[in-house]
């Protein structure tokens, strides 16, 4: 009964097609923010701001990149976490260059750099599908892996190989490096992720948003209606690199603080892909409940063991991370291929009639 | 200028100056990519009769390698570790197709190549639980494999040959011939073949489904423990080798998924070619390119063939 | 009937199509006239689907010249061929399962939507203007179908039936030129097949959409068709009114099977 919609008429297709017309989704989205960007800043200790609210929003945003691309077009994509290394290091090295330009502004440019590379990488699609396409991403995943490693050009050929972040500031405050506070730091991402989010969620309501999801049901339909394979598969390829690239540098520049070639292995893009898929392909708020699950999972693992008084070796816990992860992902396919956003939908669907059945 | 040269002509030079490095060269390709068509295999046997990609067949190659070892180690004598190894394998079949594939069996198939994702990282965790992450080494010889090595002079120079590869090589080519045999001249393997083309039409002629995938799994299984006894007897046994295992798609790429000739050819190419293309090429950008040269060959196939050089064309008929 | 010569719409001339060794369409040759309901009708494997196929873009002819709005077509990709104003339904339903009855026959409207991504990128403004603007098209053919109730309903949870309508909503959004059915009332119950003719009859004279459809059922070609082509083995064997054509004996024989 708190759900209904009793009384909420629309009286415009701009209403019925708002993004959230329930009046009570709005509500809880306000309230969401509210929490996010006040509550949790000034309540939140380091640790949590540094090991869970800021790692989260970043995953999750890197997951709507990929859900643009496996879950919206039906790209499987396993290069994910070399795209995300393109845009760390494009923001390196952009920041190298023009060290007098806002490093946000680079954090964002990057992305552009991010979805150049991936639509490259993009165009073997027209000839290529399903399988074969995941190998060309694979293709591009240990491509950039090496690159990493062995262009010196891009670690500004220090010697260890590795990118370290340095002190930068907007308007006079710390925002990367050493000096900056958590809660700066998570207000950035904070920031930028809502904004990219909005974003995201404007695109796949719209044409666009259909021309992929048409792509990806039946693409023979599609191109009846007059819809270019090509181009849909590389605006694809496009948008999610980019939104995977600016996940990337945030990942370097305000939460690792710094980067090692090994940071952007094959299995980052696994761990990607997994948020997706529990979360839901095919949905912007599954990154979210995806990255929750995937990133609290070893976490809370190590966690539990001191909780219940038990000696686990610290070993054990990260292999069982991968039985439990592999686990999840069997059983969330088998019971809910549409991940738990689809759960959360049903949910709320029941709670539009509780406490009727139906 | 230089470039052009650097690229189009010194390689070949040096492939002239030096015969006996550059044979030296071919036969380590040919060897690895001798191994790279056994794992192949295991993923064209399970492909061609289920339509499943299963990713895990990496995995399962260390898996079968490590309780192997494994067993060994806990002091079972050589051929009694390897029959329950061949009996471990077949109860992991069991168990994947009753838990993962029976209930997927209507969904597309990208659902189940995820599944199959799913399968890998828990088999990863569950086999580095039971046998600790630490490399270890193959019992080549309690399994009476060769070891040492045959120094041939020739074409100037000398060429080494491992006694082991050469056993490797032989191993692995009677035992493609005995399943491309197998496929084509036995009851079960025409069974198979029909199962592949039309899962419909041969349940309508009385063929059991659920038993073909055991077998086949089966098969994959025991086609990735003599991988992995031959991968783990050149390099120590772990979980590095499961990324090796993922060179096997650029062979599947060029071979086709559904053919076990193409196999062969597929894992020659890729083999040799990328032996070929580090030694030579390699220095030009750094080296390490073998980690990547490999997609890029079959990559470039692709955009000219894309089903590959003997899988079959797909018409889509609408 | 009008004295002036009707326009013709779409000709094909000696159009021969083969895959490998078989041969789908032997010389056929056969025009549509704009504004006309024509028929393609014959028994199974006769080529109708294929005839359908290469006037979409999807199979290209080995021979023959394919003529369109008085212009010869090359080889046209199908995404060409819905630019050109040929829209299309399928056998087997082609819709986007994934997708809602509305959003479906949105995507009918791809190709006169053009806000690029900066607009979509904001949503407010230009590209929800123009999305209003499409829905109210939509809309308006939901109306016309009568489907309203189901308009934000997955198309995979629906009945083949109404699945069906939806397709050839999909069809109609692209307000085409050429509408082409292929098997429309396949599956479909008597109430169904008169709810579906007489939504063909509406497109035909209210929208003016020229069309070719094939159907198996002889009573609804009768009812609906101006004219008829009769296929069997790929090549033509009648051409006419509906009429004359169920009268032709070559026709007959190719569905009964001619007495030995």
């Amino acid at each position: 009964m708190f759900y209904r919609e009793a009384g909420q008429f629309k009286t415009s297709y701009a209403a019925d097609m708002a993004i959230f017309p329930i009046r009570q989704d709005r509500i809880g989205l306000a309230v969401i923010l509210a929490i996010a960007f006040v509550a949790i800043p000034l309540t939140g200790d380091q640790f949590l701001l540094n090991t869970m609210m800021i790692p989260f929003l970043i995953l999750s945003l890197a997951g709507i990149g990929l859900n643009i691309l496996t879950g919206y077009t039906g790209l499987l994509s396993l290069g994910s976490a070399g795209f995300m290394g393109v845009g760390a290091y494009a923001c390196y090295k952009l920041q190298t260059y023009f060290p007098q330009v806002n490093i946000l502004v680079w954090i964002v440019v990057s992305g552009l750099a991010s979805s150049a590379v991936g639509v490259l990488f993009g165009l073997p699609s027209l000839r290529i599908k399903g399988f074969y396409l995941v190998v060309a991403t694979l293709a591009a995943q240990f491509f950039l892996e090496w690159a990493f490693a062995r262009v010196p050009w891009l670690y500004n050929y220090n010697d260890s190989g590795a990118i370290e972040v340095s002190n930068q500031t907007l308007f006079g405050v710390y925002v990367t490096g050493p000096n900056a506070t958590p809660a700066t730091r998570y207000l950035v991402v904070l920031t930028i992720v809502t904004a990219l989010t909005w974003i995201a969620s404007n695109i796949v309501h719209g044409r666009i948003g259909r021309m992929w999801m048409a792509v990806r049901d039946m693409d023979i339909a599609a191109e009846l209606i007059g819809i270019r394979l090509l181009r849909a598969k590389l605006t694809a390829f496009a948008v999610s690199s980019f939104y995977i690239g600016v996940a990337g540098a945030l990942m370097v520049f305000l939460w690792f603080g710094s980067a090692e070639p090994e940071a952007f292995d094959i299995n980052l893009s696994f761990q990607l892909l997994f948020i997706i898929i529990i979360g839901g392909l095919g949905s912007i708020v599954g990154a979210f409940f995806g990255a929750v699950i995937i990133h609290l999972l070893p976490i809370g693992l190590r966690a539990l063991p001191a909780l219940l008084h038990i000696n686990v070796p610290g070993a054990m816990v990260e292999h069982l991370t991968y039985m439990i992860t592999g686990a999840l992902i069997i059983g969330v396919l088998i019971v809910e291929p549409h991940g738990l956003a689809k759960l959360w939908q049903t949910m709320k669907q029941k709670l539009r009639v509780w406490p009727f059945p139906y | 200028m230089n470039i052009l040269h650097a690229i189009f002509v010194d390689p070949f030079a040096q492939m002239i100056s030096a015969p006996d490095l550059l044979v030296q060269t071919v036969w380590e390709g040919f060897v690895g990519g001798v191994l790279y068509s056994l794992i192949a295999l295991g993923f064209v046997l399970i492909y061609k009769a289920s339509g499943v990609f299963n990713f895990a067949q990496g995995i399962m190659m260390v898996f079968a390698a490590l309780t192997l070892v494994g067993l060994h180690e806990k002091g079972a004598p050589a051929w009694i570790a390897l029959a329950l190894t061949v009996a471990i394998m077949y109860a992991l079949a069991v168990g994947v197709e009753r838990v993962v594939l029976r209930p997927l069996v209507n969904q597309p198939d990208i659902i189940l190549l995820m599944a199959t994702f799913g399968l890998t990282y828990f088999l990863i965790g569950f086999g580095e639980l039971v046998f600790g992450g630490n490399p270890k080494a193959m019992i080549t010889e309690q399994l009476f494999l060769p070891s040492g090595a045959i120094d041939l002079s020739i074409l100037g120079g000398k060429v080494t040959l491992q006694k082991l590869d050469i056993a490797a090589a032989a191993i692995a080519l009677v035992m493609v011939a005995g399943l491309g045999l197998f496929f084509q001249k036995t009851r079960i393997g025409r069974a198979l073949r029909a199962v592949a083309d039309d899962h419909q039409a041969a349940l309508s002629v009385g063929i059991s489904l659920n038993q073909i995938w055991v077998v086949v799994w089966f098969a994959a299984g025991v086609v990735a423990l003599a991988t992995g006894i031959m991968w783990g007897a050149r390099s120590d046994v772990s979980f590095a080798l499961q990324v090796v295992a993922l060179k096997a798609l650029p062979v599947l790429i060029l071979g086709g998924l559904t053919s076990i000739p193409g196999a062969i050819v597929g894992g020659l190419i890729i083999g040799i070619g990328e032996k070929l293309g580090e030694f030579y090429w390699g220095p030009l950008l750094g080296g390490g390119i073998e980690r990547w040269l490999a997609y890029f060959i079959a990559l470039a196939f692709l955009l000219f063939r894309p089903q590959g050089l003997f899988g079959e064309r797909i018409i889509e008929r609408i | 009937m009008s004295d002036t010569a009707p326009e013709i719409l779409l000709s094909l001339e000696h159009v021969s199509l083969a895959f490998g060794g078989v041969r789908a369409i032997s010389d056929v040759s056969f025009d549509i006239r704009k504004g006309e309901i024509r028929a393609i009708i014959g028994p199974n494997g006769a080529g109708k689907t294929s005839m359908l196929n290469v006037i979409n873009g999807f199979y290209h002819p080995q021979l023959g010249v394919i003529t369109f709005g008085g212009r010869a077509r090359s080889r046209m990709r199908p995404h060409e061929a819905a630019a050109q104003g040929i829209a299309r339904t399928f056998q087997n339903v082609a819709l986007f399962k994934g997708m809602t009855t509305l959003d479906n026959i949105m995507t009918g409207r791809s190709l006169r939507m053009n806000r690029g991504l900066f607009w979509q990128a904001l949503r407010h403004g230009p590209a929800l203007v123009e999305e209003i603007r499409h829905r109210e098209f939509c809309e308006e053919i939901i109306d016309f179908l009568e489907i309203e109730a189901i308009r934000k309903t997955p198309v995979g949870a629906l009945p083949y039936g109404l699945q069906k309508r939806v397709e050839l909503g999909r069809a109609l959004a692209m307000e085409p030129k050429l509408l082409l059915l292929d098997e429309p009332m396949a599956g479909m119950n008597r109430e169904e097949k008169e709810d579906m003719s007489r939504f063909i009859v509406e497109a035909n004279r209210r929208l003016g959409a020229t069309i070719a459809l094939i159907e198996h059922d002889i009573g609804v070609v009768m009812d609906l068709s101006d004219r008829v082509v009769v296929l069997e083995y790929g090549r033509k064997i009648a051409d006419d009114v509906p009429e004359v054509v169920k009268a032709d004996e070559k026709v007959i024989a190719a569905y009964l099977g001619v007495a030995h």
